[in-house]
């Protein structure tokens, strides 16, 4: 538990991928089943235990101390599994002779019923560290938080096992916690386990974005062309009555979408895109598919008025056989006689776009029809439907980003590598009645400049402070004064969690204006158009 | 003689009106007797300064040798005569040369502790308790969530982190009297014996402790003129924390950003202030030392200065004990 309770800590500060990575793969290498499959578990999600409420917490822990220090105390860490996890108080006379593992309190966790759930979290908290009751405490209370996805830590397992990560995604819903067959895989001491479960998840094909010379040397007579949709990248796959929608790295999403989920009701594998709307009438914005993320549950009212579709492009396998070993012209019409049997109101066929060149292809990707196309996708008439990123088949050609220039008004130090550097920027457009012009700011970027123009901007930054907030600093910003920065990004988005009213998707600094007066830069309605547009 | 009339509040700091003296004054006083050396308790501009002989020369070698007029060495243990009232000086375990002050007169005792731990620390003397009437605790830390590990577990998390990420540098931010010199004295018990590189802010006070006789190995100078950046790949360097935000840093590839202090106790204490690995060390005491330790002096009253006051007050209420927080102005937790 001790071990866990250290890798949760470190995770949780450790800002780089790369730094998590290497965490992550030491810990499975150095711990011992079935605790590393459990704490993988822990960290997929799929680690099921009954949850204990905060107020049962709240109980047990003023069960046992003064209720006003731990009052002074909650209020002072202000989260109240770390609290609880300090303020413990260990019994008199205990002294624990056996730090207990994970695989012996998941255990505990998951024999205790509901009446003596309290009662056995108590006694697990007794004998652990203060630590290890902050992972304990954590895994009671049902997230981890920290900062991992399901898809890094696959990506540890591969690098454990010098494997690609696509050979995990496909195995992945096949294997249960704590996943011995696989470790003994990945370490080599075993034959790949084979899976005779249904319904996997069958890695996807991905595409290169177009460079510049790219199309020169290809002839556009091998391509066909499709928008691309800026949904979510979705695998349908029914077999058998299991039926599970994926997301593109093998996360199981049929939960949140159970509308789509109950229309499955076929045997196959087809590739697509999430879209909220109706699809024989108007296909929504990307503003109508945010109702539809990140939710824990689904009301009703929400699946009706935001409907979810899939757009389909492509068939991997149709009534038991694998197609992916088919060109892809071959599969398309494959796909285009299966669709029609499906639910038209939840599934329809990504049309092609037919044009003679590339010049043609070029107008309407810059022209596209729908707010929620942003580009064109090419995809060789001949190629087989292959796992991974392979350079050639498969292109992305993205609309141009949007840009506006906009003002610095926040710097905030970065870590590792860029810890002495003002990396992170916000920056605000300019709103109110002409004369009493403000900033209000639109958005954060931490990238798209060169480490030059880093020391150059954190020059900047250090000579034109003007507040500092810990590691936040304030700068000089006003009609006279100010750095300008061309910010480019994908789309906006309505927020009410920001002041302007407006999120930035994907921004990034594309330029630095060292030579636009700050008074020049972009102005709040200048977005707001945009936003009317989506 | 009531205790209040032996040692009062007052702007300056702790008075003590039968003996004219002042305890840790913040301003410039007559007569000042100094618990440490760290710059909230130990200013300059005093006219006669009473100490130890350690925390005498670490004010000399922060504020220049004329930091006072007339200094005199406390001997621990030995007791001086100021004005009528007895003055000893006790081993505080917080720093090199720190002490509490035990202030006696007409049969009533009161301790200062100054600031202190109890942790067992190979720079300075163990804290010693003195039993007394009145006990005045410091109480930086004095929340019950503040429990400090052993600090040898803590320093294993750097070296550990060290193997796991030899590519990479280690930045571990420490203040430059007593943390930073235990930290290095803490990572040679470890047997790291590598050079440990140091900030220049670092190099006077260091250098004193090597004199007193507290090992701290090689010590080398964490600059450019030493080398390039691959020179500093896998390297354990100490400064104090302000410089790790500062240019200074650029020098060090990758760094994985450390800091040593009881505040890192908190998550977020650590992820406010980037902290990659925070180490919970400390020169204070942690809760359960605060209470015990106010249990062993025996004292009926304790008064409680600079920090939480409340919830140690509250403790020793429910523990059938007088307590009152000491407002005392001007003590930040430079220490820690």
């Amino acid at each position: 538990m001790n071990r866990f309770a250290e890798l949760l800590d470190r995770l949780v500060l450790t800002p780089s991928r790369n730094g998590k990575l290497t965490l992550l793969t030491d810990y499975f290498r150095s711990v011992e089943d079935p605790d590393r499959g459990l704490a993988l578990a822990a960290i997929t999600g799929d680690l099921s235990i009954a949850a204990v409420k905060p107020a049962m917490l709240r109980t047990l822990v003023v069960e046992r101390m003064d209720p006003v220090l731990f009052g002074y105390s909650y209020d002072y860490v202000g989260d109240l599994a770390e609290t609880v996890s300090l303020v413990w108080p260990q019994p008199p006379g205990h002294i624990p002779n056996h730090a207990p593992t994970l695989a012996e309190v998941v255990g505990k966790l998951q024999a205790a019923s509901r009446s003596d759930g309290p009662q056995v979290l108590a006694r697990l908290l007794d004998s652990a560290s203060i630590s290890a009751r902050f992972a304990i405490i954590k895994l009671v209370t049902g997230g981890l938080r920290i900062g991992v996805s399901a898809r890094l830590a696959k990506q540890a397992l591969a690098d454990l096992g010098q494997v690609d990560v696509v050979e995990i995604e496909e195995l992945w819903h096949g294997l249960t916690p704590p996943y011995t067959e696989l470790f003994a895989w990945l370490e080599g001491r075993a034959e790949k386990p084979r899976s005779a479960a249904l319904a996997l998840f069958r890695p996807v094909m991905l595409s290169n974005a177009v460079d510049d010379g790219d199309l020169e040397k290809l002839n556009h007579a091998d391509y066909a062309a499709e928008w691309k949709w800026d949904g979510i990248r979705v695998q349908a796959v029914c077999e058998g009555r299991i039926r599970r929608l994926y997301s593109r790295t093998g996360d199981d999403v049929s939960g949140a979408f159970p509308d789509l989920a109950a229309a499955m009701d076929f045997e196959a594998a087809l590739d697509g895109e999430l879209l909220v709307g109706d699809p024989r009438e108007a296909t929504g914005t990307f503003s109508d598919l945010q109702q539809r993320l990140n939710r824990k549950s689904v009301s009703p009212k929400i699946q009706q008025q935001y409907p979810a579709f899939m757009r389909c492009y492509d068939a991997l396998q149709i009534d038991g056989e694998d197609l992916r070993g088919l060109p892809f012209v071959e599969r398309r019409s494959r796909l285009e006689a299966f669709v029609k049997t499906l639910d038209p109101s939840r599934f329809d066929l990504s049309p092609l776009v037919e044009f003679p060149d590339w010049q043609a292809l070029e107008r309407l990707r810059q022209a596209p029809p729908h707010p929620i196309i942003e580009g064109v996708m090419l995809k060789r008439w001949d190629s087989p439907y292959l796992a991974g990123r392979p350079k050639g088949p498969w292109f992305k050609w993205k609309r141009d980003p949007h840009t506006v220039d906009a003002v610095l008004m926040y710097a905030q130090r970065g870590h590792g590598k860029r810890s002495s550097f003002y990396s992170d920027y916000t920056f605000g457009v300019w709103a109110g009645p002409e004369g009493s012009e403000e900033l209000v700011p639109v958005g954060k970027a931490y990238f798209g400049f060169t480490d030059e123009e880093l020391r150059q901007i954190d020059k900047y930054v250090r000579d034109n402070t003007i507040e500092r907030f810990g590691p936040v600093r304030s700068v000089r910003a006003d009609r006279n004064n100010g750095l300008v920065l061309e910010v480019a990004f994908e789309g906006l988005n309505r927020s009410t969690r920001h002041k302007s009213g407006v999120a930035m998707r994907f921004p990034r600094i594309s330029r630095l204006r060292w030579d636009k007066p700050a008074a020049e830069a972009d102005r709040i309605e200048t977005l707001q158009a945009l936003l009317q547009e989506g | 003689m009531r205790a209040s009339d032996l040692l009062k509040p007052r702007p300056e700091g702790l008075y003590c009106p039968p003996g004219d003296f002042f305890i840790d004054p913040v301003r410039s006083v007559g007569r000042a007797l100094i618990t440490h050396g760290h710059s909230d308790h130990a200013r300059s501009g005093h006219r006669s300064v009473l100490a130890t002989q350690q925390t005498l020369d670490i004010m000399g070698l922060r504020y220049g040798e004329d930091f006072a007029g007339t200094t005199q060495a406390a001997i621990l243990g030995e007791t001086i005569d100021i004005n009528g009232v007895a003055v000893t000086f006790h081993p505080a375990g917080h720093v090199l040369g720190s002490a509490q002050i035990a202030v006696e007169y007409q049969g009533m005792r009161i301790v200062a502790s100054g600031d202190y731990k109890r942790q067992k620390d190979a720079t300075c003397l163990p804290f010693e308790p003195v039993p007394c009437d009145v006990f005045i605790t410091e109480a930086t830390f004095g929340l019950p969530v503040f429990r400090h590990p052993p600090d040898h577990e803590e320093i294993a998390r750097v070296l550990k982190s060290a193997a796991q990420f030899p590519e990479r540098s280690h930045l571990i931010g420490a203040y430059a009297l007593g943390k930073a010199q235990r930290v290095m004295r803490l990572l040679r018990d470890a047997g790291y014996d590598r050079p440990i590189y140091i900030h220049g802010a670092l190099a006077k006070l260091s250098e004193y402790y090597q004199s007193q006789g507290i090992d701290l190995g090689d010590l080398e100078p964490g600059t450019v003129e030493s080398g390039g950046k691959a020179d500093f790949t896998g390297a354990i360097v100490v400064g104090p924390p302000a410089a790790f935000a500062d240019r200074w840093a650029r020098r060090f590839p990758d760094p994985i950003s450390c800091f040593a202090s009881g505040w890192m106790r908190i998550r977020q204490r650590a992820k406010q202030g980037g902290v990659e690995l925070p180490l919970i060390i400390s020169d204070h005491a942690d809760w359960d030392e605060l209470t015990a330790t106010i249990k062993e002096t025996g004292a009926q009253e304790i008064w409680v200065t600079h920090g939480r006051e409340e919830a140690l007050v509250r403790w020793c209420e429910l523990e059938g004990i007088a307590a009152r927080p000491l407002h005392l102005v001007g003590y930040e937790d430079e220490g820690d």
